[in-house]
């Protein structure tokens, strides 16, 4: 009787470790097949931040044999009413998936709700930071990954070809919404343009304009957002003639077509999307643009295998080449540039890969508070959580 | 022709099997495989508990509205504003939630106070239209369709604006409310909640029951039918009309009420869902009757729930679901319309 007693004793000792451990845990290895769910938060031919997602999983269906896709797209509450976006996750679930990929910044508490209530299921959240234990955010999920990747250094590369372009010396940006990525990627274009302005131009700083317009998202929602086409003629209309777009959608590279075949040189730089420059032939600079195809490789194959850990990882370049598909988080695919204007980049690049660093004091927050004090180097958590527009940027900083 | 239930039954299902005719046409004209759709959209809302219940999600709110506008419908009034009301709903029960999170008080208490704050946004909102019309002889139509978009407008100025989350202002929303400020979810499931249920189902028995049960149902009708004899009468028209905003704008708050506490737990920009127009369909294709309005209600939120899988599976815009209800409504109506076109002649020869 005793050793029967011991014996459930033990086995519920068993089962409340085993359980316990399960929910510490990772999901089982998924095996030789794996169908990834892909939630995009914009249409999946958008030419910009959902095209670039998209075609990051069909790199990983080229390259990892065993995976199949499955995607909803426009994942956001204007164009499916009524839906939430862990539903959404969960009908690519209904459909086999089971790694789903959560492509927007937009979707992070839905995501965590869906990680919670499906911790069988791999997740990634892309562009989050809940996985960095020193982020912030931090929030342990052991079915979850945040990757992003090190877009810095090409908006940077985009802040020279504007500056080696413009003509006014004025140069706008046209940004989504405000938060602490949207910041840090405006800030770094800013940067980067006024290296080039002072370094390889050899001009006075004061003399760069260089101003922030938000729209109040990734892109236009007919009466919610402003119309980042109005915007993108407001920049072109009042001087400035290089636009370097935030957003996700192609308008500042459309108007630029537009107001130069009609006679007024202008220019923009698109984003996200490698092949965004194809719509603005002859005006477009190029495109800094991601890859995810390489890291979401790395993920499927870690939920196959049973090597899938949380945490966050925020991939740079290859500085080697760029626009190397298979190592290369983030690149610039050059437009039409002049000669200087190439030439500088290539420069920038080739000093950037040797440690040039931007994020050097002296800097200034654009208050005139010290963000950086003389010879000081951000850190990584500095640069993620940027709190304000830099010092020599128009524009809001914090959302009002 | 006579006009027997046999008759109606005939049309109606005339009009149904038209509205699948139309449907497999724009599916044909889009290349893709009637009955695959079908299929799928039939998978996608009862193929298992998980989406039975999103179906139920989306019915609560759905039903509500539905049920707020069988009242307005009874007085003859087209309250098209209700996309507003339910907004207005989800403003006041996110201002309820916002002021008393950190109160301390039982969550039970704090949900139970921004519902009904949500009761109260949406009446307000649907007698300012009820007082457009009556005291300014602003058509419902157009006064609601104009406070339609003031209350879109306010709820994004709140979110981007003094709502906002920290640093960041999101189309996403604002922040949102701790898990212990969620409406109960039932066990095994991952967002039914067994109160908002309870909700919708008493709120069209009540709406049934005041229609067909009380002597205030009957003066609503006696006005729906002809305003003046009843004025004649010595109803007072313009208080009934007035009450009946009230009502509907009460169901509309609860909805918007839900639409906070039980499916996005904070406010996001769309936060009506387009519930209040789905809501008017449904009770043109029901006639008005309330007996008819849970179950085919139940079945445009299928539709809804089911039409996710097109774009998953067939790579077709869900928005044929919207198609399918719109042709349904079309034909029902068009079909009473013929039939009484057809009646009268009748009526005339003989």
């Amino acid at each position: 009787m005793r050793n029967i007693s011991r014996f459930f004793l033990l086995m519920l000792i068993a089962i409340v470790a085993g359980s316990a451990a399960f929910a510490q845990s990772a999901p089982p290895a998924a095996g030789p097949n794996l169908t990834i769910g892909l939630v995009m938060v914009g249409p999946y031919n958008d030419h910009g931040w959902s095209q670039a997602n998209y075609d990051g999983v069909q790199y990983v269906l080229a390259k990892v044999p065993g995976t199949k896709l499955v995607y909803i797209d426009k994942a956001n509450s204007a164009d499916r009413p009524g839906t939430t976006v862990s539903q959404l996750g969960e009908s690519l679930v209904a459909q086999g998936a089971k790694l789903v990929i959560f492509s927007s910044d937009d979707m992070t508490d839905e995501a965590i709700k869906f990680a919670q209530d499906h911790k069988d299921i791999f997740v990634i959240l892309t562009s989050g930071s809940q996985q960095w234990k020193e982020g912030k955010d931090y929030k342990p999920l052991p079915n979850m990954i945040n990757i992003m990747g090190r877009m810095e250094y090409m908006k940077m590369v985009a802040g020279v070809a504007a500056a080696m372009t413009t003509k006014t010396g004025k140069i706008g940006f046209l940004g989504p919404l405000i938060n602490d990525e949207t910041r840090r990627l405006a800030a770094s274009a800013y940067l980067g343009a006024r290296y080039a302005w002072v370094n390889y131009l050899k001009k006075d700083p004061a003399k760069l304009t260089f101003k922030v317009t938000w729209i109040g998202f990734w892109f236009n929602i007919p009466g919610v957002t402003s119309d980042p086409t109005q915007v993108a003629d407001d920049f072109f209309n009042s001087g400035f003639d290089v636009v370097i777009s935030g957003i996700d959608t192609t308008e500042a590279v459309a108007e630029a077509a537009k107001y130069t075949a009609q006679g007024k040189q202008v220019w923009a730089i698109p984003y996200d999307y490698s092949k965004a420059i194809d719509e603005g032939k002859g005006v477009s600079l190029g495109v800094p643009y991601f890859n995810w195809g390489p890291a979401y490789a790395n993920a499927a194959k870690a939920a196959m295998n049973g090597t899938w850990k949380n945490h966050f990882e925020w991939n740079g370049p290859d500085w080697k080449n760029i626009n190397n598909p298979d190592t290369s988080a983030v690149g610039f695919n050059k437009g039409t540039l002049s000669k200087e204007a190439s030439a500088a980049i290539d420069k920038f690049i080739d000093e950037l890969g040797k440690g040039l660093n931007l994020w050097t004091g002296p800097l200034n927050y654009q208050d005139g508070s010290v963000f950086l004090k003389k010879g000081e180097k951000a850190t990584d958590q500095q640069i993620w959580y940027l709190p304000q527009l830099l010092q020599g940027m128009e524009g809001q900083s914090v959302s009002k | 022709m006579r006009d027997s239930r046999a008759t109606r039954l005939l049309f109606k299902v005339g009009a149904i099997l038209f509205a699948l005719i139309v449907t497999t046409g724009v599916l044909f004209l889009a290349k893709a495989q009637p009955f695959a759709a079908y299929k799928y959209i039939t998978l996608g809302a009862l193929g298992s508990w998980d989406v039975v219940t999103n179906v139920f999600v989306s019915w609560v709110p759905l039903l509500l509205a539905t049920s707020g506008l069988l009242v307005t419908f009874t007085v003859g009034l087209w309250n098209i504003g209700i996309e507003g009301q339910i907004t207005l709903g989800a403003i006041f029960t996110t201002w309820a939630m916002r002021l008393l999170e950190h109160s301390g008080w039982n969550p039970t208490l704090i949900l139970m106070l921004a519902v009904l704050a949500g009761m109260l946004g949406g009446a307000l909102w649907a007698m300012l239209a009820g007082a457009l019309k009556t005291f300014g002889g602003v058509n419902e139509i157009f006064g609601g369709l104009g406070l339609n978009f003031v209350a879109t407008a306010l709820n994004i100025w709140l979110i981007f604006g003094p709502w906002k989350r920290p640093g960041v202002a999101s189309m996403s929303g604002t922040i949102p409310f701790d898990r212990s400020l969620w409406m109960p979810i039932a066990q095994g499931s991952s967002r039914l909640t067994p109160a908002t249920l309870v909700m919708a189902i008493v709120g069209i028995l009540v709406v049934y029951a005041m229609i067909e049960g009380t002597y205030f149902g009957l003066r609503l009708k006696a006005v729906g039918k002809n305003a003046r004899s009843a004025h004649i009468l010595g109803i007072p028209t313009w208080q009934y009309m007035m009450s009946s905003f009230a009502v509907c704008g009460i169901f509309a708050g609860v909805a918007g009420a839900v639409q906070v506490t039980a499916v996005y737990h904070r406010l996001i920009p769309s936060i009506s869902s387009g519930y209040g127009y789905l809501g008017l369909m449904v009770a043109m294709l029901v006639g008005y009757r309330a007996s008819l309005a849970a179950p085919v209600a139940l079945f445009f939120a299928a539709l809804n729930v089911g039409s996710i899988q097109l774009p998953i599976v067939l790579k077709l815009d869900s928005s044929l679901a919207g198609v399918l209800q719109g042709t349904l409504v079309l034909f029902v109506v068009l079909g009473q319309g013929v039939r009484s076109r057809i009646l009268k002649k009748t009526k005339v020869k003989s």
